[in-house]
């Protein structure tokens, strides 16, 4: 199957939005390029406000959106006609089995009623569904409701999908299972897909590509694999001694340091450096290594040199 | 599609033409609630009335020692005053979870988040409410005027009253705007159909308590206009072209209209969003 012609699906400019007096995204701008695009950040960050933006829930107080090449202050209809939505919390039409429910948001967004349900059938098997699309929504599990939302905003085969915490609430298996069908979505059906979360490894397994908020402002954005940075090696460090006060004179020496929960330090060097470099420091900090051990760069060294985390 | 191929398949289908939505919202809450039986009973407990007054036309036209049950402009005002007791059990039934229930459930934002404006969202659940109370008032009140111009045996009856067809319409559309709009506002206002209904009955009974407490105390009618029955009964006497019962001037009463459908319009916008802006 081809690959996705790589184009810019949504672009922010200088976007800001508040509520009341909370700046809840401030002077934002962005560009979402074709494919799996990961919209990373803590909570509090601005991740569901940017997406209800482009959706027209909220109307920034600055700045312009566009999706598809459409803009969002003046087209929001045909926008929402080719985008689907998976919102965060729980939402259904009261008193509906899933199929009929599917079906329903299809002929919503367009689709003649006959086509909906056939649509409606053939998407909540895709998602799992498939034996219990007779049962009323509201008798559903929660990873089940997660699954129904997933196909409602698949219903009416999108352009772009916005999953916002898709997997919330899921346990371990539906979490892989809903994982895999994004990841599915994404390249294999083409289906251009923004993934709102704070889960770092459910973005890191599911796009090519990550926006990371933090504080209503982006703080990085790019391809996973560059902003990694593959032409630096990375360390697992441990040592005996004030540890903080190595991790500071670390990164005072112009290395990239992150301690870890289990008293573990990422050190991020120059290929040509190598360990090296850090005995050197050690030795020189008077500073015994109990442990160093090569690693690879991970999408939470990208999160944590992003917002400042040390 | 082979029965054992359940992937994701792109739709290549026919879309329908924008600005729709709201029908297919009306369709969908018609079909649910006409499904209930016990709502199926007393939409043919509301056409007992109209049985009544087909029975009375029959009679007055075959048979002339019934000459005193002819109907007359009175009559058809009184049928429709009839009809007020079911367009109230009607509205608070259908009406009160129109969107109460939908806030519960945060379908809001799964409406909104799809092809269709919030205008269109409230118009499907106003025609919702309307087609119900239309259908017992409206359409029998129609009906009946039918049958009278039918069973009179010559053009007189239909010459003489040929603004019975309008004032049927207007007073019968009135009707059921006034409940539809004041409902469908009180409905967005609470994610709980109950505190809702209790909301409507407490409006309906209290505006019509507070006038009856003046009228008692001034004996004046003049402020008749503070309640909703008590408006509508006023503009529908002179839209009937009957002695107005109250002595409030029919301006005083349509813009007491008015102002509550512009209010009730006002809440809908405010409160009809995709997101609970807290401000």
């Amino acid at each position: 199957m081809a690959e996705p012609v790589s184009s810019t699906v949504v672009a922010l400019e200088s976007v800001s939005v508040a509520y009341g007096k909370n700046a809840a995204l401030r002077d934002v701008t962005a560009a979402f390029e074709g494919g799996a695009t990961g919209l990373l950040g803590p909570n509090g960050a601005g991740k569901s406000t940017l997406l209800k933006s482009l959706l027209g829930f909220l109307v920034p107080t600055s700045g312009r959106m566009t999706v598809l090449g459409l803009d969002v202050a003046h087209s929001a209809l045909e926008i929402r006609s080719r985008i689907g939505y998976m919102p965060e919390t729980d939402g259904h039409i009261p008193g509906m089995k899933a199929v009929s429910f599917v079906a329903y948001c299809g002929q919503l967004a367009g689709l003649p009623a006959t086509d909906a349900m056939q649509r409606a059938h053939e998407v909540l098997y895709y998602v799992g569904l498939g034996e219990a699309r007779y049962r009323n929504v509201e008798t559903y599990s929660t990873g089940m409701k997660q699954r129904i939302k997933l196909a409602q905003a698949l219903v009416h085969d999108p352009d772009v999908l916005f999953l916002d915490e898709p997997t919330n609430g899921m346990d371990p298996k539906g979490r892989d299972e809903m994982l895999e069908l994004i990841r599915d979505l994404a390249h294999e059906k083409q289906i251009n897909l923004i993934l709102s979360s704070h889960l770092l490894p459910d973005v890191e397994f599911t796009c090519d590509r990550v926006v990371v908020l933090d504080k209503g402002a982006v703080v990085a954005q790019g391809p996973i694999d560059a902003l990694k940075g593959s032409r630096r090696q990375v360390f697992e460090l441990r040592v005996k001694g004030d540890r903080h006060a190595f991790a500071a004179t670390l990164i005072a020496a112009g290395f990239e340091c992150h301690e870890t929960d289990e008293d573990v330090m990422r050190v991020f060097v120059e290929a040509k450096e190598g360990a090296r470099a850090l005995f050197a420091m050690a030795d020189r900090e008077k500073v015994q290594v109990r442990h160093l051990r090569p690693s690879v760069p991970t999408l939470e060294d990208v999160f944590a040199k992003a917002i400042g985390e040390k | 599609m082979p029965i054992h191929d359940q992937t994701y398949r792109r739709y290549a289908g026919r879309r329908e033409p924008g600005g729709r939505a709201w029908m297919v919202v009306a369709v969908n809450g018609i079909r649910t609630i006409i499904k209930k039986r016990l709502f199926l009973g007393l939409l043919l407990l509301a056409w007992i009335p109209f049985v009544v007054g087909a029975v009375m036309v029959y009679l007055n036209a075959s048979f002339p020692q019934f000459t005193l049950l002819s109907m007359t402009a009175q009559r058809f005002r009184d049928f429709l005053g009839t009809q007020d007791f079911f367009v109230f059990v009607i509205t608070v039934w259908v009406g009160a979870g129109l969107i109460a229930n939908d806030k519960r459930a945060n379908a809001l934002q799964i409406y909104l988040s799809k092809p269709l404006t919030r205008t269109e969202y409230i118009t499907g659940k106003l025609v919702i409410l309307a087609a119900f109370l239309l259908l017992v008032t409206w359409v029998p009140a129609l009906l009946l005027l039918v049958l009278q111009v039918a069973f009179s045996g010559s053009f007189s009856f239909l010459r003489q009253n040929l603004y019975l067809f309008p004032a049927v319409t207007v007073f019968s559309f009135l009707q059921v705007l006034l409940a539809a709009f004041t409902m469908l506002a009180l409905s967005s206002l609470s994610k709980s159909s109950r505190y809702v209904a209790i909301l409507y009955a407490g409006a309906y009974l209290f505006s019509h308590a507070v006038f009856s407490v003046i009228y008692a105390i001034t004996g004046s009618t003049k402020l008749s206009w503070l309640s909703l029955p008590g408006t509508l009964n006023q503009i529908g006497d002179i839209i009937f072209r009957l002695p107005p019962r109250y002595s409030t001037h029919v301006v005083a009463s349509l813009l007491a209209v008015a102002v509550v459908i512009g209010v009730s319009i006002w809440v809908l916008e405010r409160r009809v969003r995709g997101v609970e802006v807290v401000s």
